[in-house]
């Protein structure tokens, strides 16, 4: 009741200003007539009735106001009247206001626009239920997270109590056949648990039963939201309905919502049970279930912690049991890793993540000092102002919300810009993006965007507000209006040269970061890759169909056909004109073939005694040619050629490091060793070749051995053509998708790309750092020459008096100069030491991303030092040949 | 010059208004003559504390306010206490005699 009285009479005031008024003024009014009547019926003759009511009322404004002022409304009242004082003001000084305004847009947008794209990565839980329960389960290599076999699976989630459910994954590239073209699909082969691992069901139809993730099981798949759409128009009857998938017809059984976020593999639309054999599992190993191949997921039990599932899963790991038999190979005896989702899928961007934030709160910092910077230029100005003010009554509080009020109001006006920004600076996140940043699809401008860019908003109004403001002392509101004009440069503009030291100090740790990552990165391009990228067209040709399959009845019948396709197609790729020399291979360099298909062991015939020899090796299984379409160097005895066949002497390349660090000093050529199974016949070393970067430049993975695809165990389903062309090599895709469609059009191409663009692709993260920390260093050197050009300009232009003394007495122009340089550069030094010292520390952070740079690369620090001296010298001159300009005759008459 | 304090106990300004308008509606020249006669000219009412405290009680729904004639038939602002206002006055009538005891204990007791 008395709060709906308080808002009705609160806001009847509000609206009715006037009413509200007199109805005061009409109360005192009749108190004090009551006041003199009540004197007169007491005997006082009228004037001395009058004189004593008005001696007790005091003042009638002031008890007008004393009335008026109580009530919400008037907080309102003061806050409207601050707001279009403060519109005003902004109005009357244009350029003041638009330079604040974009400045701080700027900054706020570039904040949000970061904050939103980190946030779904870093902070907001996954889209699933309970998602903090929901952990990636690692084998553990040399240290590090690895896959792990099925067999294992098998084990942990019969033995383990912790979690609640387990699962395993793995890619499944299935080619959709029956459309114009066939289509290669991404998806998954999952164990059937694996959707209620995740905790999402199908929106429509079910989800896979256990009876369907069995050997030799029936044909079962389930669809993304997008392939349903894509393909089936969201046609409700595709449940039940067959689709043909490498050759097989599989039953639709269920469709995803289209919110289901697949974070374990974005790209992913289809999925289908795994369908292992567990007959052997126990005695034979030398199976696909044995394969470290797979990547493991677990939900655990409610109220059950990381770290106790963990342990528990470590307790299994270094405790076999027999019914549970393990290889060597899946042994566990390293323990395993358990990560939640969250971290695991952050964890390879962390560092370039946390690089970004840091060099986006520093542009922030930048851009705040700035607007603080001009805030206080202008309060030197409005110090007579304020004095007046303070003349007319108004208390240094009220002067301060003032201010605070102007600056609010205009960092809102930078928010509302900014909110601009940050989408179009989201958008151009999305598009920059590397592959490997997760989460994409989560990115977007949204309520919580609004919140962080609501919450910097006000923070920095306030922060800008109130450091120009308590500059204000009281003691200058009082002297303010005798000396609005005399001042010289007094002592209160040290807050301005410390704010002008910390925009260069800010600059120079953004360069310096911009500048060791742009050497890292020229370094990295000038990493010979041990081919030549320029004029090679690379794609992706897969078999697939029931022809290829090796039967019983005929066995290597089906792997015959496989090879020869693939030769025909090759064939057919070598008559297209504009190529030059073409190739294929079962592995490409700098692609995202992934390394557990390409790696395998591998042992000389030298060291055939010791069982624990060996090493991993890249297994290439190429077509003659492939090291001169390459351009891969040989260094000894010859590539593989034509004469390489079945029926011909098994033919190794090797890797110079492979033959330095097993030959030293002797001849590697004639040598024997075992690639995968040793039941085969020996491969002997008939060349050397050089080394090539496989998974990127940045990393060093030398141990290779090339084979004949005519000679290797198995005739592999997918290999990657490497075409060198006369001409522009994307412009003959075309042409040579149509050759090898010409034989067998059923074969999907994928991944068509030119060598220089999988170069780009395989750094595109340290682009990406590296292009955010160019922007960020631009606008950083931009703001703080602009800092430096305004606090100087400023200081000419309060000191022109004292500069016409300086000239009459005789100063030359030189010394004037120097005067003015001098200050300038003397700010500009001290912001360097001191971003120096804070650039030493801030590239701790960057050293991951760093390549073939040191963090202390003297290179790049000088150039920063000697870029900021160059840009200062440029913002300090202006105002100085302003300074020197004064004509003291002029200056010293206007006072 | 030694003039005795005159200023209402703080805090005690709307107890006391709304104990004299629970006797009669009043203006507000007449609650301040009302405090001051009764108290013996003990208390005396400021009246810019005073109108306003009128306005923030008469916001709180303890009183209601109406413009009317007066017996010298002049227009005033009449406050009328509420029921609200009622009973806001019986807590706060309880609870400084709860207070004024408990001092008056104090200071009755000796070392």
């Amino acid at each position: 009741m008395s709060l709906w009285r308080q808002f009705t009479h609160g806001l009847r005031s509000l609206m009715n200003r006037q009413a509200a008024d007199r109805e005061v003024s009409d109360e005192v009014q009749q108190y004090l007539e009551e006041a003199i009547a009540a004197g007169v019926a007491c005997g006082l003759s009228i004037e001395d009735a009058q004189r004593a009511a008005r001696r007790e009322l005091g003042s009638m404004t002031s008890v007008q106001e004393q009335v008026r002022s109580y009530g919400w409304e008037n907080a309102v009242r003061s806050l409207a009247s601050d707001l279009s004082y403060a519109g005003r003001q902004l109005r009357n000084n244009p350029g003041f206001t638009i330079i604040s305004v974009m400045t701080l847009a700027l900054g706020i947008g570039a904040s949000t626009a970061i904050f939103s794209a980190v946030n779904p990565i870093l902070f907001k839980p996954l889209p699933y239920p309970h998602p903090g329960r929901i952990m990636m389960i690692w084998s553990t290599f040399e240290g590090a997270r690895s896959e792990i076999a099925f067999g294992s699976y098998r084990e942990l989630a019969a033995r383990s109590s912790t979690f609640d459910s387990m699962a395993v994954f793995e890619p499944w590239q299935p080619t959709m056949t029956g459309g114009t073209h066939p289509e290669r699909l991404e998806g998954q082969d999952v164990s059937a648990s694996f959707f209620r691992v995740v905790g999402v069901a199908p929106v429509l139809g079910r989800d896979f039963e256990a009876s369907e993730d069995v050997f030799d099981g029936p044909k079962v798949v389930i669809l993304s939201n997008r392939l349903w759409k894509r393909h089936f128009g969201r046609d409700p009857a595709i449940l039940g309905r067959q689709i043909k998938l490498n050759g097989d017809f599989y039953t639709v059984v269920g469709v995803m919502p289209s919110t289901y976020e697949n974070v374990l593999s974005p790209a992913a639309e289809i999925w289908t049970p795994m369908q292992y054999d567990t007959r052997e599992i126990t005695t034979n190993f030398d199976t696909g279930e044995w394969g470290n191949h797979l990547r493991m997921v677990g939900r655990l039990k409610p109220g059950i912690s990381r770290e106790q599932g963990a342990q528990e899963l470590d307790e299994i790991a270094h405790d076999p049991w027999k019914q549970f038999p393990r290889p060597r190979w899946a042994s566990l005896e390293h323990g395993l890793i358990v990560n939640s989702l969250q971290d695991d899928i952050a964890r390879g961007v962390k560092p370039a993540l946390f690089a970004v934030i840091g060099a986006v709160i520093l542009v922030l910092t930048i851009a705040c000092v700035n607007v603080i910077n001009l805030l206080l230029a202008r309060s030197a100005q409005r110090r007579g102002e304020f004095a007046v003010r303070a003349a007319l009554g108004a208390s240094r509080g009220r002067i301060v919300r003032q201010l605070v009020t102007e600056s609010l109001l205009l960092s809102l006006l930078g928010g509302t810009l900014g909110m601009g920004v940050a989408a179009a600076g989201v958008r151009a996140l999305i598009a920059l993006s590397p592959s490997g940043l997760p989460r994409l699809d989560a990115i977007s401008v949204d309520a919580v965007s609004f919140v962080f860019a609501l919450a910097v908003t006000t923070l920095v109004g306030l922060a800008t507000g109130l450091i120009p403001a308590l500059q204000i002392s009281s003691s200058e509101l009082n002297l303010g209006l005798q000396l609005s004009s005399r001042r010289s440069a007094g002592d209160h503009s040290w807050t301005r040269r410390a704010l002008v030291v910390t925009e260069v100090a800010l600059a120079v740790i953004l360069l310096v970061s911009a500048g060791l990552l742009l050497r890292s990165m020229r370094r990295l391009f000038s990493v010979n890759p041990g081919f030549n990228p320029t004029h090679l067209l690379t794609m992706q040709v897969q078999t697939s169909g029931h022809q290829f399959d090796d039967l019983a009845s005929a066995p290597g019948a089906g792997s015959a056909k496989r090879r020869r396709f693939f030769e025909q197609a090759l064939e057919a790729v070598r008559g297209v004109p504009g190529v030059q020399q073409a190739a294929f291979t079962s592995v490409l360099p700098l692609s995202d073939d992934p390394d557990w298909v390409s790696t395998y062991g591998a042992h000389f015939e030298k060291d055939d005694r010791d069982p624990q020899s060996g090493f991993d090796v890249f297994r290439y299984a190429v077509s003659p040619e492939y090291c001169e379409t390459m351009r891969i160097t040989l260094l000894s005895g010859r590539c593989i050629n034509e004469g390489d066949t079945a029926s011909a002497p098994q033919a190794a390349l090797i890797s110079e490091s492979l033959a330095k660090s097993e030959f030293t000093g002797e001849n590697p050529l004639g040598r024997r060793l075992h690639v995968g199974p040793t039941n085969r016949p020996w491969y002997t070393v008939v060349g050397v070749v050089g080394d090539v970067k496989q998974t990127s430049l940045a990393v060093d993975n030398p141990d290779a051995v090339y084979l004949s695809t005519e000679q290797t165990w198995f005739a592999d389903d997918t290999l990657s053509f490497v075409i060198r062309t006369r001409g522009d090599p994307a412009a003959l895709a075309p042409a040579i998708k149509e050759a090898i469609w010409s034989v067998d059009k059923d074969q999907p191409i994928v991944r068509v790309a030119t060598m220089d663009d999988l170069l780009a692709v395989s750094e595109a993260e340290r682009h990406f750092v590296l292009t955010l920390f160019e922007i960020f260093g631009i606008v950083a050197l931009v703001l703080a020459s602009v800092g430096i050009y305004g606090i100087l300009s400023g200081s000419v232009t309060e000191r022109t008096r004292e500069i016409g003394v300086r000239a009459a007495l005789g100063a030359s122009r030189r010394d004037i100069l120097a005067l003015v340089l001098g200050q300038g550069m003397r700010l500009t030094a001290l912001g360097i030491i001191i971003g120096l010292c804070g650039a030493l520390a801030a590239s701790r952070v960057l050293v991951t991303l760093l390549f073939g740079v040191s963090r202390l690369d003297l290179i790049t620090y000088l150039g920063v030092v000697a870029l900021l001296a160059l840009v200062s010298a440029i913002a300090c001159w202006m105002p100085a040949w302003r300074a020197v300009r004064v004509d003291p005759s002029i200056t010293l008459r206007v006072e | 010059m030694n003039e005795q304090n005159t200023d209402v106990i703080q805090g005690t300004l709307d107890m006391l208004i709304l104990k004299t308008l629970s006797l009669e509606p009043m203006h507000g020249f007449g609650i301040a003559r009302r405090v001051e006669q009764i108290s013996q000219g003990v208390f005396k009412v400021n009246p810019g504390s005073l109108l306003t405290a009128l306005q923030r009680l008469e916001r709180a729904g303890w009183l209601d306010a109406e413009w009317r004639q007066t017996e010298n038939s002049r227009r005033a602002k009449f406050y009328t206490l509420t029921r609200a206002g009622k009973k806001q006055l019986e807590v706060e009538t309880a609870d400084w005699t709860r207070r004024a005891s408990a001092i008056a204990r104090l200071l009755k007791a000796e070392g």
